[in-house]
């Protein structure tokens, strides 16, 4: 008996939350920690708007998985992703946005950038400085796999444009082969490589993102781990889109894109650079600076073409990757 | 000729020893592991971690999706197995079998099977989306996976008990005037409770722990559709360890609860009789 009032009593709260204005931002993995701060400023700068109580949910996974739910149902309002190939997948595959949703909100609609840094250990016992000095030695590298990880194709991409700017094409190709060769454990994703390099004490270096790297740097604060951001890198960007399908039929189209362009203010660029995060607004930028070392950053499209050409000419089955592993293996 | 298994005293005790060793080993650490992990932080990191909005929440999602359930397919599981068991037609065996197909596929399979049927490119896509019910990423899809994936469990429990009692007595009371419901409540629900209970229990276990069928229809909203077997794995990606052992803590003992009440129900009905 007292389980069924708990559940009449769950039911009915659950339809007075539907009925107040909702807003779903389906985002990454790791953002989550990101987003708890910036959803309350944003919740406040409404309320002081307008004077409307909003209530932003939030949904958290791998950003094709998220991609893949809303195409079958999941009413996300906005997108929030570290690959712009999941909003696109939003259009090609469900027509849930224009495909134009980039030239919608400023900065190709990325709002912040990373790029792609190493973690070494205490004292930096390999000195590694740059990408050429990861295939110095006996140098182990640990990095998720880019089959199913949208961070370990950043590293990739970004290994290999460095090593052509450096190298010329033919030898950066075998430079691949020696730094894809070292890489101990291929986890499925960040966090699981983070476990490796952390917990199983795995590897000399771990490549991910900046921000994570200075998020892990942070939370492990013990082990005195260290931050290298190579001089020559790629450019990571975090698009954002509200999808206009959902955002109609929740009538929450307003709020939504009000919500995405809150994340270009002052106020909501200098938490993501608390965050670690490279951002657009030149104040925040300026008040920063010792932050974010300066960099030469190469886009995926200058190097690589489209991301599409990107998966097909590299990530496929039997495509650049697999080829430079298994040439690898062979010349073991 | 030769003598009796367990006479020898030393094989006995090697035997129970092996026995009870493994259960220490296998069922009971891992158990305790996950007890001490969870007050790893001190009394404070269990209660500011309980006292988590998510948290909150998922207790009450996880609660709500086993309170729907186990009365569906307590009243599911009761029909089918009175169906297949008191009355013969064609296609018996198949629908005995079919019964066993949540058992046979795995939960993942189970939730795109809804995902695919009741999602934005299924056949009732468009019906759903003009009465704008939302069932997939929402708690209705959550119920229905879990009903779905706990069916078998009530009738698996049922069938067995019930074609081994026959009608007889059932007969009797029909010739005797009863109807229907005297017949099934004076006559077969005596007989048949305690597999009834064993049923429940087992629905009741399976759908507060129910992992993959859920995790597919989900959409994981924080606050929304996140059951507790859901926010654990949150949890450990948000690398809060403590907060994951604190929920997995949780599961187990609403799983030792369930056996707590098993026991008490069986005692008491014992001592009636």
């Amino acid at each position: 008996m007292r389980k069924l009032i708990l559940v009449a009593g769950l039911l009915a709260s659950s339809l007075s939350v539907a009925s107040a204005k909702e807003l779903l931002n389906s985002s990454y993995d790791i953002s989550r920690e990101l987003f708890a701060e910036i959803n309350p400023l944003f919740v406040a700068h409404w309320q002081a708007k307008t004077g409307e109580t909003l209530t932003i949910n939030q949904s958290h996974g791998g950003s094709s998985r998220q991609a893949q739910a809303i195409i079958q149902g999941l009413r996300a309002d906005v997108v929030t992703f570290n690959q712009s190939s999941d909003i696109d997948v939003l259009h090609q595959r469900g027509n849930l946005l224009p495909a134009n949703w980039r030239e919608r909100l400023p900065n190709n609609a990325s709002p912040y950038y990373s790029t792609m840094a190493f973690l070494v250990r205490k004292g930096n016992p390999k000195n590694i400085l740059d990408w050429a000095d990861l295939t110095q030695g006996d140098v182990s590298l640990v990095f998720p796999n880019p089959k199913t990880s949208g961070n370990a194709r950043y590293t990739y991409l970004a290994a290999y444009g460095a090593a052509k700017q450096r190298l010329g094409a033919d030898a950066a190709r075998n430079w691949m082969i020696d730094f894809l060769r070292r890489v101990v454990v291929f986890d499925t994703g960040g966090r699981g490589a983070t476990t490796s390099f952390i917990e199983r004490q795995l590897g000399d270096v771990l490549i991910t993102f900046e921000s994570e790297v200075n998020n892990i740097i942070a939370q492990y604060p013990d082990l005195e781990l260290q931050r290298v951001v190579p001089a020559t890198n790629v450019l990571a960007e975090f698009p954002v889109a509200w999808v206009d399908r959902n955002v109609t039929r929740n009538g929450t189209a307003e709020q939504a894109k009000a919500y995405l362009e809150f994340l270009y203010t002052a106020e909501a660029q200098q938490l993501l650079a608390n965050f670690f995060y490279r951002v657009h607004h030149p104040e925040v930028i300026a008040a920063n600076a010792d932050k974010f070392p300066q960099t030469n950053l190469f886009t995926v499209e200058q190097v690589f073409g489209d991301w599409e050409k990107v998966h097909t000419d590299h990530f496929a089955n039997n495509a650049e990757l697999d080829k430079l592993l298994a040439e690898g293996r062979r010349s073991r | 000729m030769t003598s009796k298994l367990g006479a020898s005293p030393l094989l006995r005790r090697v035997l129970i020893g092996t026995g009870v060793g493994l259960s220490v080993l296998l069922l009971l650490t891992p158990l305790l592991l996950i007890f001490i992990a969870a007050f790893s932080a001190g009394i404070g990191g269990v209660i500011s971690n309980l006292r988590d909005a998510d948290m909150l929440h998922a207790i009450g999602l996880t609660l709500l999706v086993a309170g729907l359930t186990v009365p569906i397919n307590l009243v599911f599981g009761t029909l089918i197995a009175w169906c297949v068991t008191r009355f013969t037609f064609p296609g018996r065996r198949l629908l005995l079998t079919l019964i066993d197909i949540p058992f046979a596929v795995s939960p993942v399979v189970a939730g795109l099977l809804y995902l695919l049927l009741y999602g934005s490119n299924g056949p009732f896509a468009t019906w759903l989306d003009a009465a704008d019910v939302q069932l997939m990423f929402a708690w209705p899809g959550l119920v229905m996976v879990t009903v779905f994936v706990s069916c078998p469990f009530v009738v698996k429990e049922l069938v067995p008990l019930m074609s081994t009692l026959g009608t007889e007595q059932e007969e009797a009371a029909v010739l005797l005037g009863a109807s229907g419901w005297q017949v099934f409540w004076h006559i077969t629900f005596p007989n048949i409770r305690w597999a009834l209970l064993y049923g429940v229990i087992l629905t009741n276990a399976r759908a507060v722990g129910e992992f993959g069928a859920v995790s597919v229809v989900s959409g994981t909203i924080r606050g929304q559709t996140n059951t507790l077997p859901l926010h654990i794995e949150l949890l450990q990606q948000d690398y809060n360890a403590t907060g994951a052992f604190i929920a997995a803590a949780l599961l187990t003992l609403m799983a030792i609860a369930t056996l707590v009440v098993k026991a008490i129900l069986q005692w008491r009905l014992q001592r009636d009789h």
